[in-house]
């Protein structure tokens, strides 16, 4: 065994080889199944893999855009940007969080309440994810973190933008900005991709009607990360874009100017160009401070609002619903005149009521008008004669004027809190209320109340289409240089007087809307109107202004919350004397001035008593200064040539 | 036995070194200078420690390389148990005084190297068997009484590398181990029984095994099951080597292995790299490299006169190709994790150092083919 001879040597030799020839055999099924492999890995599923190794190699950081600013008609910033400091805290590049913690709270004054919020959120969150720990600090604060940073590992002193407001003149109209809320998330779609950790979006108003416009387009920080998630360079940064900037119409002198009148009052001003619906003022009172909401709001604020029972936060010229009153009657003498009722001329006679199916109606001038036609029913707002017009008319009628003139439907597009308001109808009624039409509810809606319900905005329109002799136009908050046809249809026929075009014609050739069949009876109306304000007896007379430049003509009214019992009615109570929950609310429109009119306003006044003695002296004053600004607006406006 | 001497002194020093397989050498060295490219991309584009540690250990084993490969084969057939000895002696004393890091217990501390006995001895069991069967009559090879031997040298050292624990180089030594004797006749029934006989102790063996060899077994199998956890290294291994494509995303711009998301890519998943970086014709390249240097071994196999030559390299070359096969397997995803280095490509002196030695008694069977070992 020990010295094997050659022969069995050579056996030896033959079954090794034979074996090992078994082996490379083997080998090469080996060898084909990992080159199979590497094809497989390498070439047939190159694609994936090389995603995933991105997906691994890559992280984005989403940088929030600038919010486009929204300016005034002269230019003027009424929401812009300001610089924001912020501290960010980067959990993973934290090394003693808890540590880090209490440094905080000894530098930032932060509460533990947050402190806490703070850790439930940095445990939802991937590591490398920012957590904000404070959004608005002061420069002193911010500089301070600063000077302790060395010692605060994965803090992040963040200077950013955020939205600020010069006053909370505008801030109804405006709205303001706030954090996305998880409803939000979902209810709006071009969020999806926009979703920034402590990004505001527009909550109401403007903002939030050119929100997707107006928030521009995130930008992206992309870097190469490594397996522990630590940023090891920067690939890609994509600032992302600023969004889009916005001129209103608005004019914000007139806006601080209206907003300090109506301090302390529930009430609301819009003043509109009646020519192309332009809304040079829109203010609602009172208001509330805007800036307050960008940075998350303070509880205690936030409940002052929701309790002040003058609801600050709606907008009441937007979203405020009155009965129109006597501001109606414009319209209820038009629908008359238009549909061949009455004749102005026509009289009838106020004993300070009437007795009709039962049921007493009662003039506000308790010793009757004696002899009323339409001129000095509108002068005077008798009660009775437009009970006769309206039974006369009949509401069906009526309703077809008012919502002709804009009643009844919503004036701007896209604010979600705009309401539409209320034209009654036979139909209306049938559908919403479920019952016939009474006659005297007709007599009701002759004056502006019972089921009408109006916004302030769509009076100011009614006001501003009758103003402007009768024509359609398209409210709009947003500067746009065309859609002047009016303007420059009234300068053609100005600068044309004997041209051979007949009206109608014309009128078409502008592309304008005219809302009557007799031109004649829009100016009967306007007529009537400047007698209510500038003719002794007039409703609104003792505010009147006699520069013809600043001249007015307006209607008074007041929308009734609870009708007065017949022994109030006997006792001669007095408005101010009610209540204040029970007191009428002053209404006033005017257009201006009478000659040449440029403007229309609607002033309410919540509870404010009769339209003459609480709304018509805002008007006045708010006129005067718009007025006062129309030179200067309309050399701003160049495109639209000068004024008519 | 005819006519030794002469021929062995017949030999010139001239013709010793002509007669070296040059194929071999060269594409060794080239795999080597391949690693080094590979090991400088590990330590991110610099000569850093690895790069010029594994510069330095590449030629100093290379150099041992030639002096093996001068060394007579009949010295390498007289020494081999011995040999054996000495390093089951070394694995015992790592038993005792072994150094321990991450978890096992492998090392020998020689002050000038840590010595992973373990390697060596995937060369001491195939010298020890080779010896062994050789000298066993063809008769005897199958009878029962000539079982003993082989089975407790290669039970003994596997038992010691497991409990290190160190499951893969366990059971590559195994390999080695088996593979002399199935070359040198023993007859596959023997080795189905105990492939029975193994599958039987497998819960028991199972039993045995530390929680995270367990897990890398479950993970295998799986490899989603855990993704950040023991599934990490099969799915971004192969993430890297996907990733490659067909070119590879060059030289020094495996982002996978930049990154930090290869796990052990100096060792184990030194190809992983390599495959990211240089891509499916990298990958080829290096698959061909070792397809030359096993078909060598084969060829000097097939050469060398002695049994005792052709049981060394053809044993050598089945476990040279299994350390690549199962290496490449694992970084592949086609087997468990079970550390394993790649021949001559990964870092690890000892790896090195036992390849370089097989390859050197290889070369020695080449030079002295024709001298009779006993």
């Amino acid at each position: 065994m020990l010295s094997p001879g050659s022969g069995n040597t050579v056996i030896k030799s033959k079954l090794i080889s034979r074996r090992m020839f078994l082996i490379t055999a083997a080998k090469a099924i080996v060898m084909v199944g990992l080159v199979g492999r590497l094809i497989s890995l390498q070439i047939n599923q190159a694609t994936k893999y090389k995603s995933l190794s991105d997906k691994n190699r890559f992280r984005e950081w989403k940088l929030a855009p600038e919010r486009g600013t929204i300016k005034d008609f002269f230019g003027t910033e009424i929401a812009s940007n300001e610089p924001l400091y912020q501290v960010h805290l980067i959990p993973e590049n934290a090394k003693d969080l808890d540590n880090l913690f209490v440094r905080l709270k000894a530098i930032l004054n932060i509460s533990d309440k947050k402190v806490s919020y703070l850790r439930r959120l940095i445990k939802k969150q991937k590591p490398w994810e920012p957590v904000i720990v404070s959004e608005n600090l002061d420069w002193s604060d911010f500089s301070r973190i600063n000077l302790f940073l060395h010692e605060l590992e994965g803090v992040e002193p963040i200077v950013s933008v955020a939205r600020t407001y010069p006053d909370s003149s505008s801030a109804h109209i405006l709205g303001y900005v706030s954090q996305i809320s998880a409803k939000d998330l979902q209810s709006k779609e071009y969020l999806q991709d926009l979703a920034v950790p402590g990004m505001a979006i527009g909550k109401t108003g403007l903002e939030r009607k050119l929100d997707e416009q107006i928030i521009g387009k995130v930008g992206y920080q992309r870097y190469e990360v490594n397996a522990f998630g630590k940023r090891i360079r920067e690939i890609k940064i994509d600032q992302g874009q600023a969004g889009k900037s916005f001129k209103t119409t608005l004019d914000y002198e007139v806006q601080k100017f209206t907003a300090e009148l109506l301090k302390d009052k529930a009430a609301a001003v819009c003043v509109m160009d009646v020519y192309n619906g332009d809304i040079v003022s829109m203010v609602s009172s009172p208001t509330f401070e805007p800036n307050q909401f960008v940075h998350g709001l303070d509880k205690k604020y936030w409940n002052s609002l929701i309790k002040n029972e003058k609801k600050p936060l709606g907008n009441k010229a937007l979203s405020g619903l009155y009965p129109p009153g006597s501001t109606i009657k414009t319209l209820v003498a038009l629908s008359a005149l238009e549909n061949k009722i009455i004749r102005p001329l026509d009289t009838f006679k106020c004993k300070g009521k009437i007795e009709l199916y039962g049921e007493k109606f009662h003039c506000w001038e308790k010793d009757g008008h004696g002899i009323v036609n339409l001129r000095k029913g509108i002068q005077r707002s008798c009660d009775v004669y437009f009970y006769e017009v309206a039974r006369k008319l009949g509401v069906d009628r009526l309703s077809e004027t008012a919502k002709r003139f804009g009643l009844g439907k919503k004036v701007l597009s896209d604010f979600i809190e705009e309401r539409s308001g209320v034209v009654p109808n036979t139909k209306w009624k049938k559908k919403f209320i479920g019952q016939n039409w009474y006659l005297g509810e007709t007599l009701h809606s002759g004056i502006g109340q019972g089921y009408f319900q109006s916004t302030p905005l769509q009076l100011c329109l009614m006001t501003a289409q009758l103003g402007n002799g009768g024509f359609k136009i398209k409210p709009r908050i947003i500067f746009d240089e065309k859609n002047d046809n009016l303007r420059n249809y009234l300068k053609f026929k100005n600068e044309n007087p004997n041209q051979p075009l007949p009206t109608d014609l014309l009128i078409s050739n502008f592309n304008l809307k005219p809302l009557f069949k007799n031109q004649e009876h829009i100016n009967l109306i306007k007529d009537a109107m400047f007698s209510s304000s500038n003719e002794p007896g007039g409703t609104s007379y003792r505010h009147r202004f006699e520069n013809p430049k600043y001249t007015f003509a307006g209607k008074t009214g007041s929308s009734q919350i609870k009708r007065f019992t017949e022994e109030q009615r006997e006792a001669e109570v007095k408005q101010e004397s009610l209540p204040y929950k029970d007191r009428d609310h002053a209404l006033f429109v005017a257009f201006a001035p009478y000659k040449n009119p440029q403007y229309a306003i609607s002033v309410l006044v919540e509870h404010g008593g009769s339209g003459g003695k609480a709304a018509a002296p805002i008007a006045k004053k708010v006129i005067k200064k718009v007025l006062e600004r129309h030179e200067l607006r309309r050399s701003v406006n160049n495109s639209s040539g000068e004024s008519v | 036995m005819l006519q030794p001497r002469s021929i062995q002194s017949s030999q010139s020093v001239k013709d010793k070194i002509l007669s070296l397989d040059y194929i071999l050498v060269i594409s060794v060295l080239l795999l080597g200078i391949t690693s080094m490219f590979a090991m400088y991309s590990t330590d991110g584009g610099e000569f850093k420690y690895h790069t010029n540690s594994h510069i330095l250990r590449f030629f100093v084993f290379f150099g041992m390389f030639f002096v093996v490969s001068f060394i007579s084969i009949r010295f390498w057939h007289e020494t081999s148990y011995f040999f054996y000895i000495g390093v089951f002696i070394l694995l015992l004393g790592v038993k005792y005084f072994g150094l321990t890091s991450s978890g096992s217990k492998r090392w020998l501390d020689l002050y000038f190297m840590n010595l992973q006995p373990s390697e060596l001895m995937k060369i001491g069991l195939i010298l020890f068997l080779a010896k062994y069967y050789h000298r066993i009559s063809i008769e005897s090879i199958n009878s029962i009484k000539y079982l003993f031997v082989p089975i407790t040298v290669l039970i003994a050292p596997v038992i010691l590398v497991a409990t290190q624990p160190d499951l893969g180089t366990s059971i590559l030594i195994a390999a080695g181990g088996i593979a002399v004797a199935w070359l040198a006749g023993v007859r596959a029934k023997f080795f189905v029984f105990s492939a029975f006989a193994m599958l039987a102790l497998l819960p028991i063996a199972i039993s045995f095994l530390k929680p995270y060899q367990k897990s890398r077994i479950l993970t295998f199998l799986n490899p989603e099951r855990d993704p950040l956890g023991a599934g990490y290294q099969i799915i971004q291994s192969k993430i890297a080597i996907g990733s490659g494509g067909l070119f590879g995303k060059g030289f020094l711009n495996g982002s996978q292995s930049y990154l930090d998301y290869l796990p052990e890519k100096h060792t184990d998943f030194i190809f992983t790299l390599f495959s990211e970086e240089f891509g499916f014709f990298g990958s080829l390249f290096i698959l061909l490299l070792y397809v030359v240097i096993i078909s060598r071994i084969i060829r000097v196999g097939n050469m060398t006169r002695s049994n005792f030559g052709k049981l060394y390299c053809y044993s050598f070359a089945t476990a040279f190709f299994l350390y690549v096969a199962v290496n490449m397997m694992m970084v592949l995803g086609l087997l468990p994790i079970v550390g394993s280095p790649l021949p001559i490509m990964s870092y690890g002196g000892s790896s090195m150092m036992a390849i370089m030695l097989g390859l050197g008694i290889v070369m020695s069977c080449k030079i002295y083919k024709d001298v009779p070992v006993n």
